[in-house]
């Protein structure tokens, strides 16, 4: 479905992302693990043509998504939804508006420069808020919700776009544990589910053992693992984050233990044996 | 010692500051003694034998106006749709100059991705509309255009465009670029970012500057009467200049001017207090 080839980022003398290369065949929930500056944001946000490649091409079914242009461009952009960290919501905006605009690409610019979204619109972004559990804030503005709220509505807004696939950008580096858990659930179900592949960059290993078929870790630039999750071995974890032997992950980990907190209502369960690291 | 080299040096140096502070003072005392000399020379009267005399006219208004009696108010409300007319150039021309400054801001900041080329040409443009004040332009329009309203309003409207656009740019600058990147993954084109990333961010502070731009632009278009842009200041040129026997006209026409700028001045400071304070609420 997507090869990536020689996939090159150089900002100035830094090589951010250095010929990375690998393919995803069917749609899986992969995780991209490294520190902070292994050139994982800069690869996700490649993907989405927010930040231009240097060299090589990434190729969707064959087509060469790193030289698309123009109306092109913004068409593949609706086609692989972004969520965001800080969610990058439009603050002033209510809730069910923001969702919305997920489908701005679809809409004459005249048209939407009036704000007029047909009644086919609310359904579906009603719809969405529905299956993420927040259809009720719906008349709110995004600034008065929390965290976890907004980023529900940020993953609402890039179900509205109807991807091919969704690539989430440490979604929960800024959410506590709990918040943490319902934004996973939710990207692990929107993969089950519909079927859609989610590339997700995470912080820490445990997330990503817990909720990813498929690991890619990352170190200046460079992958430096590509598996399955309990194929990772120790070493390279610790590589991985540039920890000495005395790191111990699960100090910062956000992961909560499935066991203990119940069932959630939602369809993405985990594998909760490997959440034991 | 050393302290007491110390102190001999800045005992000296703070001399030498007294002497600079006592010289620039002189200089300054020399350039007003001699800029007055020179102006009253050349005055057709002298500035002390006219200071007595400054409170006749202010005087003679008020007790012309005193004795119409109660027809003063008859006065206040027959120069009324003049006061309107003037109103009216202050709204349109603040409507279409804000209009056209919301254009020039969006093309000329960099931080709502505004064309890299276009930025530094608009930011000129801006530079030189602002540069004209609103009588300059309008002498010259009404030169052009003749005596009515419409030269006034194109007038104060250029130059809004100028004012508020370098205004619109600066708030700008300081949004937070977070919703334009959400909406630029979605696909979104530049027009639909504008919309939906960036209004609803500097709406608020926009229609701040809008209101302050209106009562600047109230005062403007009753100065532009005096040029023959009609309105109140067509009609207090004209009651000024026949001196006495008008006075009563001209304190009717000044406290007309006077309750209107209160009103639009109360009216919009309280408004833009609600906006900011909304804005900050959040």
């Amino acid at each position: 479905m997507i090869q990536f080839q020689d996939v090159t980022k150089t900002f100035g003398s830094r090589t951010a992302v250095n010929k990375v290369s690998f393919n995803i065949d069917k749609p899986q929930m992969v995780g991209i693990i490294g520190r902070s500056g292994a050139g994982k944001s800069t690869l996700l946000r490649m993907i989405n043509r927010l930040t231009p490649a240097t060299s090589g091409q990434i190729l969707f079914n064959d087509r060469d998504i790193l030289s698309l242009k123009g109306g092109m461009m913004r068409r593949w952009q609706r086609d692989c939804a972004m969520v965001f960290q800080q969610f990058n919501l439009v603050p002033r905006l209510d809730e069910v508006t923001n969702v919305m605009l997920g489908r701005l690409n679809g809409h004459g610019t005249l048209k939407s420069l009036f704000n007029i979204f047909d009644q086919d619109d609310v359904k579906t972004a009603l719809a969405a808020l529905d299956r993420l559990g927040i259809a009720q804030e719906a008349p709110k503005r995004a600034e008065e919700l929390s965290g976890g709220q907004q980023q529900r509505v940020a993953i609402a807004r890039a179900l509205m776009q109807d991807p091919h696939m969704i690539l989430a950008d440490e979604p929960i580096a800024s959410l506590d544990p709990m918040n943490a858990k319902i934004v996973m659930d939710a990207l692990r179900e929107i993969h089950e589910r519909d079927n859609k592949i989610v590339i997700c960059n995470l912080h820490t290993l445990d997330t990503a053992r817990t909720y990813c078929d498929r690991v890619i870790g990352m170190r200046d630039g460079f992958i430096v693992f590509d598996g399955a999750p309990a194929a990772l071995p120790t070493d390279v974890a610790r590589e991985i984050n540039g920890a000495d032997e005395s790191f111990n992950e699960a100090a910062t980990s956000t992961a909560i233990d499935a066991g203990k907190s119940g069932s959630q209502e939602s369809a993405g369960v985990m594998t909760p044996a490997a959440a034991a690291g | 010692m050393a302290v007491a080299a110390m102190e001999e040096e800045i005992l000296s140096l703070r001399k030498r500051r007294q002497l600079y502070s006592l010289i620039g003072l002189l200089l300054v005392v020399a350039v007003m003694v001699s800029g007055y000399s020179k102006s009253n020379d050349m005055n057709s009267g002298g500035f002390l034998q006219g200071l007595s005399k400054f409170f006749d006219y202010p005087g003679e208004i008020v007790v012309e106006a005193w004795e119409a009696g109660p027809a003063f108010f008859g006065l206040i409300i027959q120069y009324l749709p003049a006061m309107l007319e003037t109103l009216n150039i202050a709204a349109v021309a603040t409507l279409l100059g804000a209009a056209m400054a919301v254009v020039l801001a969006m093309a000329s900041t960099r931080n709502v991705d505004s064309w890299g080329p276009l930025i530094p040409v608009v930011r000129r443009m801006m530079d030189i509309m602002r540069a004209f004040p609103e009588l300059i332009i309008a002498l010259f329009l009404i030169f052009v255009l003749g005596s009515s309203p419409v030269p006034a309003m194109i007038a104060v409207a250029f130059h809004t465009a100028g004012a508020l656009g370098k205004l619109f740019s600066e708030v700008n600058e300081n949004i937070d670029r977070k919703p334009i990147e959400g909406l630029s993954a979605c696909g979104a084109n530049w027009l639909q970012r504008i919309r939906y990333a960036v209004m609803p961010q500097v709406a608020p502070n926009y229609l701040s500057y809008f209101l302050l731009r209106l009562e600047i632009n109230v005062r403007a278009s009753a100065i532009l009467g005096f040029v023959g842009a009609g309105g109140i200041g067509q009609e207090l040129r004209r009651t000024i200049g026949w001196g006495q026997g008008a006075g009563d006209e001209t304190a009717a026409i000044f406290v007309l001017l006077f309750v209107t700028i209160m009103i639009i001045d109360q009216a919009s400071s309280y408004l833009r207090g609600k906006l900011v304070g909304a804005g900050r609420a959040h």
